[in-house]
């Protein structure tokens, strides 16, 4: 399918399968058209051309009440002027449930999102995690037959998010449904995902499994937007590493040796000098400067304690293995 | 921001002299309704509460009172639903000749009043033919009533957004059921705001109201200043200006609390 707003096409002649049950993400950055794909996919906009099918009935002209599916969205949207039992059963009173029976699945979802004791509070009065557990309840109260999730985490802070992250992994195995997720941390999406579209300037740059999409990108896009490479364009990796095409290597394949080490069949030693270093913690990050000037990141797990001394300087060898370059193809 | 503490005397000065321009005649007014003169001479030379028995007891003001009332609840009840509507038409959907109808409804209450005046009596009496009276005030009314719920109506949509309203329609709501559960909900407050100003712009309207009253409809403006300058009745209109104020306090004041609640709560 197709969706211009006026003469700017956000999605470009997009075809996607997404199978039943499955947690898909569409990763990328803002502007890239993912949001877009999932408010066709919710009815909040329509296609300019082009079938949105759920379970291969055709629902391209349905409106969004007239579709199975439900959405959490990036602010949770939630009734302010409604306490947080009626929101959750707001669902079930546009279809006629009867208040008692209604509030008691409604309190029920609570419940199972560990916000029990809750329900007659207003949403002002909730944290934002417990926000982010109310949208949750309230679009699987109705049992849809797929929920959309956009950017629900952006707003929370890191520690909220990863356990959220989890919550959010067992609820979909728990429920069984589509998740269908939209992000642009590309860290969240990896960790989530059974499978991602990678998604720049309206079209799917790649779809793979996380570790298709981590360990062989297809595109130098991909490449550098999940996790970080260094990108040998078609010269340099042919003058470099003897290679055909634009190739790239992660950080953490790379190994620094002392100079002088010995050549091995199957690895590239590159000499160069180390002009800054990063500690993160786990891992430290170096920038290797080589001859021509071109700098390479380096990841180094932090496996043991080692003396501190400023490494801004040294000489040393980049070494990698010519089986982990990943080969981007030709770029015109 | 600090201020110096010269310009902090200037500054309170110049706040107490323009209170006291504003303020000050309503005071003199008060003090005149107790006045034993009947010419509102100054300084009053004695205290009674004739006055206050007598505007009680006069049937014209009573009248005027009840006239005003029931064209300012009409204006009113037109300015919410016609209001609301065109305030969610310009705010939610995108027309060809949107801005240019935002313009015209917001224009009426810019237009000077005797132009507004002028032109509804020519309208009415000579183009459609219909008897001027009451219906014809509050329809003049409305004219700029609507502006007030409008731009209360718009800033509050303007406000929520469209998110609260796509989530209930995810939810399985149809149009209807969303306006009822979500929108209107969101908006009552904005109503009630704009309702109240609406209802205080009509009740002391004299200018176009004087051209779209036929003869025998009286509303208190038009009844105060009739008796303004007739000997013996100057007292009993202070009385009645004196009730005004009282009354068009309480909407104007219950409009800004509300507003303020509002901006605390969001």
């Amino acid at each position: 399918m197709t969706k211009s707003f006026g003469s700017v096409v956000a999605v470009d002649n997009l075809n996607l399968d997404i199978a039943e049950g499955e947690f898909f993400s569409m990763l990328g950055p803002s502007g890239s058209g993912k949001t877009t794909v999932l408010r066709l996919i919710a009815g909040f906009e329509t296609a300019t051309s082009g079938t949105i099918e759920l379970r291969g009935v055709d629902v391209t002209d349905r409106a969004p009440f007239d579709r199975d599916i439900n959405t959490v969205f990036q602010d949770y949207a939630l009734f302010p002027h409604m306490t947080v039992a009626e929101n959750v059963a707001y669902g079930l009173r546009v279809r006629g449930v009867p208040r008692a029976r209604r509030r008691e699945i409604a309190l029920a979802a609570l419940e199972s999102v560990a916000l029990a004791g809750f329900g007659d509070r207003k949403p002002s009065q909730l944290s934002g995690g417990q926000r982010q557990r109310v949208a949750l309840a309230r679009a699987t109260v109705v049992q849809p037959k797929a929920l959309l999730l956009d950017e629900p985490l952006g707003a929370l802070d890191l520690k909220l998010r990863e356990q959220m992250q989890v919550e959010l992994k067992e609820l979909q195995r728990s429920l069984g449904i589509t998740f269908i997720f939209v992000t642009h941390d590309q860290e969240e999406a990896l960790t989530l995902s059974d499978r991602i579209a990678v998604f720049n300037a309206g079209r799917i740059e790649q779809l793979g499994t996380p570790a298709e999409i981590y360990e062989s990108p297809a595109s130098p896009f991909v490449a550098s937007f999940v996790g970080t490479s260094n990108i040998f364009e078609e010269s340099a990796a042919h003058a470099l590493l003897g290679v055909s095409g634009t190739a790239s290597i992660r950080p953490e394949k790379i190994v620094l040796a002392a100079p002088g080490t010995a050549a091995t069949a199957g690895i590239v030693s590159l000499p160069g000098t180390i002009a800054e270093v990063i500690y993160l913690g786990t891992a430290t990050r170096l920038l290797v400067e080589l001859a021509d000037g071109r700098r390479l990141t380096v990841l180094e797990q932090n496996v043991t304690t080692r003396a501190d001394h400023d490494r801004r300087g040294d000489a040393v060898l980049a070494r990698f293995a010519t089986a982990d370059l990943v080969s981007l193809g030709s770029v015109g | 921001m600090r201020l110096s503490s010269t310009a902090r005397a200037v500054l309170a000065t110049v706040t107490t002299l323009v209170l006291a321009v504003i303020y000050l005649p309503l005071g003199v007014v008060l003090v005149n309704s107790f006045s034993t003169s009947t010419t509102l001479t100054w300084p009053p030379p004695g205290f009674t509460l004739e006055w206050w028995g007598r505007a009680f007891r006069n049937v014209g003001a009573l009248e005027a009172i009840g006239t005003s009332v029931q064209i300012a609840l009409g204006a009113t009840a037109i300015s919410l639903v016609l209001g609301t509507l065109v305030a969610i038409a310009l705010q939610r959907y995108r027309f060809f000749g949107r801005d240019v109808v935002s313009l015209l409804v917001i224009l009426p209450i810019a237009l000077p009043g005797i132009v507004t005046g002028i032109a509804l009596n020519n309208f009415f009496r000579t183009i459609i033919d219909v008897r001027l009276g009451i219906f014809t005030i509050i329809v003049a009314h409305a004219t700029f009533c609507i502006v007030t719920v409008f731009n209360n109506v718009i800033a509050r949509l303007r406000r929520t957004g469209t998110s609260l309203e796509e989530a209930s329609a995810d939810l399985g709501a149809g149009i209807w059921t969303t306006f009822r559960l979500v929108t209107f909900p969101q908006l009552r407050s904005a109503l009630l705001a704009g309702g109240l100003l609406a209802f205080a712009l009509s009740f002391d309207e004299i200018i176009v109201t004087t051209f779209t009253a036929g003869s025998g409809v009286t509303t208190l403006p038009i009844w105060i200043f009739e008796n303004l300058f007739r000997p013996n009745q100057a007292p009993i209109v202070s009385v009645i200006a004196v009730m005004l104020v009282a009354v068009s306090v309480v909407p104007i004041w219950l409009a800004q609390r509300l507003a303020g609640a509002d901006q605390a709560q969001h």
